[in-house]
């Protein structure tokens, strides 16, 4: 393993005026709505205070329904059929992200998850997490992260199966549930 | 499932009460900056950027107060999604050309290169920039500073990395532009950048800034970023050799994305 030789650029916060530069059409629509298989993720960014959070800025990127990472191009013009696995939602008022998408399958046959990013105007840098799916019980359990981790820190990285079959998923910046961030 | 309390308007709107002076933040700033150096000496690892920087007041809700949790990236995560030069049309990385008219201000280029920590160029990657315009006036809806918006400008771009990992844009140098954080604040100007990397965890949200801004000193959100070296990383560097005669001044600003570890050469090798 070699050296690294440069020091990373440091990140900054996305601001509040980020919409007209990162917003494209169906940004949000990692797969086209009421496709067969397709799920709605969604949840509130929360600040220390319990209030939603505006102006927040939430990625994701995840395998498909099989497993398989695409390599297909296209996130950022979307032809309504390529699966890229990458979507992009900024919150509404009410603090509310939202993707189309589908339930990601097992990669090496690990606990299937979202791996997503969070910005906002008054984080300083990018936070990353996982929003893991709530069904395979075994796998949830053999999964590093989430094995070691205590109860409730575990609960704030798996989603909620909705009784239609839809994702929900809350994140809190700060607080009591604050939810875990990650480090690489 | 979702609530129906709305949000605070963001700061921009906003004149607070017991807002402090430029003198308080600036010592907030360098007591920050302090406080986390004897951390760092007390053998914790610690961030480039501090996410609790209470000079910057809107972050101080936003920010989360446990360390992040150190794990070994997950095949999704070492991977990105995938760009090609042919997702962005050559126009969107000139800024001057989206309107019928010349935009007003000074036209400018920023170029360089997009690296891995171990220097290798990134090629087919996607970098978004977006900034106020030379009167430092955002098109957003909620900017509301009353310096005049530019028909011309509308302030945002995209480029793809080529074969190089080298990208360029042509815009209008932004103006700084004031903010309620404290009393009289000014945001030294910048252009806000957006980059991926190969990996997902190299994704990168940060801000271009110019050679010898007098605000740098005075400002909570540059210095989020601790020590002055990496602050330094952030800003452009004026090369004459990129001027352009009688058209346009020239900025180079190389992009480093960090890391992952050791799983990312495993991976490249066995293309
Ligand atoms: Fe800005």
């Amino acid at each position: 393993m070699p050296e690294r030789i440069l020091e990373p650029t440091p990140g900054q916060t996305v601001g509040p005026f980020f919409a007209f530069g990162v917003e494209y059409p169906r940004m949000h629509e990692v797969v086209f709505p009421h496709s067969p298989g397709a799920i709605v993720l969604g949840g509130t960014v929360y600040d220390g205070a319990g209030h939603p959070i505006p102006d927040a800025l939430v990625e994701i990127w995840s395998a498909d329904a099989h497993g398989v990472v695409s390599r297909h191009r296209g996130a950022l013009r979307r032809d309504g059929h390529t699966f890229t696995g990458f979507g992009r939602s900024a919150t509404t008022d009410e603090g509310w992200y939202e993707f189309w998408t589908v339930n990601p399958g097992a990669v090496d046959g690990r606990a299937p998850f979202f791996a997503a990013i969070v910005y906002a105007r008054g984080l300083p840098d990018k936070l990353h997490t996982r929003i893991y799916l709530p069904d395979d019980e075994e796998l949830l359990a053999a999964d590093p992260l989430l094995s070691s981790l205590p109860p409730e820190e575990r609960a704030t990285l798996v989603a909620t199966r909705t009784p239609d079959g839809h994702l929900h998923h809350d994140i809190r910046l700060q607080g009591a549930k604050e939810t875990v961030f990650l480090a690489f | 499932m979702s609530t129906t309390e709305t949000a605070a308007a963001p700061e921009s709107l906003l004149a607070a009460p017991d807002q402090a002076s430029q003198a308080e933040i600036t010592a907030e700033i360098r007591a920050t900056h302090e406080q986390a150096d004897a951390l760092e000496a007390g053998g914790r690892r610690v961030p480039m950027t501090l996410v609790d920087f209470p000079p910057y007041r809107s972050s101080i809700l936003r920010h989360p107060t446990k360390n992040p949790r150190l794990v070994d990236p997950e095949t999704i995560e070492l991977w990105s999604p995938a760009y090609g030069q042919r997702d962005v049309a050559a126009i969107e990385s000139d800024l001057t050309l989206q309107h019928s008219g010349e935009p007003q201000g000074e036209r400018m280029t920023v170029q360089g290169r997009l690296l891995d920590s171990w220097g290798r160029p990134l090629a087919n990657q996607l970098i978004e920039i977006w900034q106020a315009n030379s009167a430092g006036r955002y098109i957003h809806q909620r900017d509301q500073h009353p310096a005049p918006l530019d028909p011309n400008f509308t302030g945002a771009g995209r480029a793809i990395t080529d074969e190089h990992g080298e990208y360029r844009f042509t815009t209008i140098k932004p103006g700084p532009y004031p903010w309620k954080n404290h009393v009289n604040a000014w945001r030294p100007a910048h252009i806000h950048f957006s980059v991926f990397g190969s990996a997902f965890t190299q994704r990168l949200v940060t801000q271009m800034y110019f050679p010898g801004d007098p605000l740098f000193a005075l400002d909570p959100i540059y210095n989020t970023i601790r020590r002055q070296r990496d602050r330094d990383r952030l800003i452009g560097v004026y090369d004459h050799d990129l001027t352009v005669p009688e058209f346009s001044m020239g900025y180079r600003w190389d992009i480093v994305v960090d890391g992952p570890d050791a799983t990312r050469f495993e991976r490249e090798e066995e293309h």
